[in-house]
């Protein structure tokens, strides 16, 4: 038996699940993330060590575990077994607001300390100088890394697959396990991870062009 | 005149390094200070102290009625009176040179946007960058962006501007389009003190030259004080800045 459209469907249809989960991951992981890199370079101390303690122990489990963590944790201490899905987007969102909340931290660390000076001698609140001096800044700054993650994010909804949800990795498993035809197959999933990710780089040059726009 | 500067008896430490160690002087309004000194007098300290950018250890500092000195100090407060030009320009490279002037009038001073887009083109003008509103920093050169960053300052409608070696960075031809500019502040009335190493242009422009050395006013006269040292220490810098 080889690759039908049927199959290819399916692969497709796995790769939709994919894009959706990458879309959780990222909408919710930069909200909680952003908050986080603020929080990051707050002038109270007490909050940045809380946002360092929680960036820590999630960069320090797997994201494997952390999805196991989801999927059966949960249950266990009394919430009904989450559906795939929200236990993958929950963990993914967890997982991928440290990583942002520390890309960013140091995009906005990285614009000298003599615009924030410059800011502050306007007379600018230190909200004003984080909007309008700060950020506009950071942001060309953290395009390339930022988009740099959001590939990875894709790549890692692969790992959803351990808590039962399909995606395309596992649509190309299952796929695989009825034609036998690895090469094939998951030559297939490359090429629709490839359609995934190339436009998000395409993107990020276009962004970076942009944003430099005072440097050209 | 009354002071619109005045330090009294002003000490800062950073950790063990002792920078001013009880400076004390007042400028007057209209008046234009220049500070010399060599390297790691604390010159750029004592200015960065008078704009709260550095908290001194003690003595007392007060600038346009705004004592500096003050825990509660309102910062913001004082920063609308005094306009500060730094060394590097520090212009925001993502906002074109109109945009610059104009984001402290309109966020701070609530100006909208045709009344501040008016008052950039007004202050650009007196610095003679007319025709450069809408290049952005980096297609500008040092001089030109040093100018910007005085205009910049100039459109909080500061009763004080510091200005703390604007022309260090640049080649003697940039530096005297800047010195102009400088020049006409003065002449404008302007309160001002810089922190220089013209010291031709601190001869000819500054009312009062204070020498420091040492991290403590060590001499201080009228600009022919340049020309006739009392101290062997401002002697010596003097001849080794020529």
């Amino acid at each position: 038996m080889s690759l039908t459209p049927v199959h290819i469907e399916f692969i497709a249809t796995g790769a939709l699940w994919t894009v959706g989960l990458s879309a959780i991951a990222f909408v919710g992981g930069s909200i909680l993330g952003f908050a986080l890199a603020l929080a990051r370079i707050s002038p109270v101390p007490f909050v940045r060590r809380c946002a360092g303690t929680y960036i820590q122990i999630v960069q320090g489990t797997p994201l494997l575990v952390t999805l196991f963590l989801f999927y059966f944790g949960l249950a266990v201490v009394g919430f009904d077994s989450l559906p795939a899905i929200v236990a993958a987007g929950l963990g993914l969102v967890i997982y991928s607001s440290a990583f942002l909340a520390e890309i960013w931290r140091g995009c906005l660390e990285s614009v000298p300390k003599t615009q924030w000076e410059a800011a502050e001698c306007l007379a600018l609140t230190r909200w004003q100088r984080m909007v309008r001096v700060i950020l506009p800044q950071a942001m060309r700054i953290a395009t390339a890394p930022t988009v740099g993650f959001l590939v990875q994010i894709v790549k890692n909804t692969s790992l959803a697959s351990v808590v039962g949800f399909v995606e395309l990795a596992q649509a190309g498993k299952l796929v695989n396990n009825t034609i036998f035809e690895p090469f094939t197959v998951f030559i297939v999933v490359a090429a629709f991870y490839f359609v995934i990710c190339y436009p998000l780089s395409a993107w990020s040059r276009s962004l970076e062009r942009k944003l430099n726009a005072g440097r050209r | 005149m009354p002071a619109v500067v005045s330090l009294s008896n002003v000490h800062k430490s950073f950790g063990a390094l002792q920078v001013l160690k009880g400076v004390s002087f007042d400028v007057a309004a209209g008046e234009v200070v220049a500070v010399i000194g060599a390297s790691g007098s604390g010159k750029s300290t004592a200015l960065r102290c008078i704009n709260a950018l550095e908290t001194i250890d003690s003595g007392e500092i007060v600038v346009c009625g705004h004592k500096v000195h003050d825990p509660e100090l309102d910062r913001r407060a004082l920063r609308r009176d005094v306009g500060i030009v730094f060394q590097s320009y520090n212009l925001f490279p993502h906002l074109t040179v109109a945009q610059n002037i104009m984001l402290a009038p309109t966020c701070v001073k609530d100006m909208g946007k045709a009344e501040a887009r008016r008052l950039a083109e007004e202050v650009l003008a007196k610095v003679g960058l007319a025709e450069k509103a809408d290049n952005y920093p980096e297609q500008l050169s040092g001089g030109q962006q040093q100018r910007v960053a005085i205009a910049r300052s100039l459109a909080m409608q500061p009763k004080l501007m510091l200005f703390d070696e604007v022309t260090s960075a640049l080649d003697p031809q940039l530096t005297g389009e800047v010195l102009r500019v400088m020049e006409d502040l003065a002449r404008g009335g302007m309160s001002m003190i810089l922190v220089t190493h013209e010291m031709a242009f601190a001869r000819k422009v500054a009312s009062k030259v204070i020498f420091m050395h040492q991290g403590k006013v060590w001499e201080t006269g009228p600009g022919a004080m340049l020309a006739n040292p009392q101290t062997k220490e401002l002697a010596e810098f003097l001849s080794n800045d020529l």
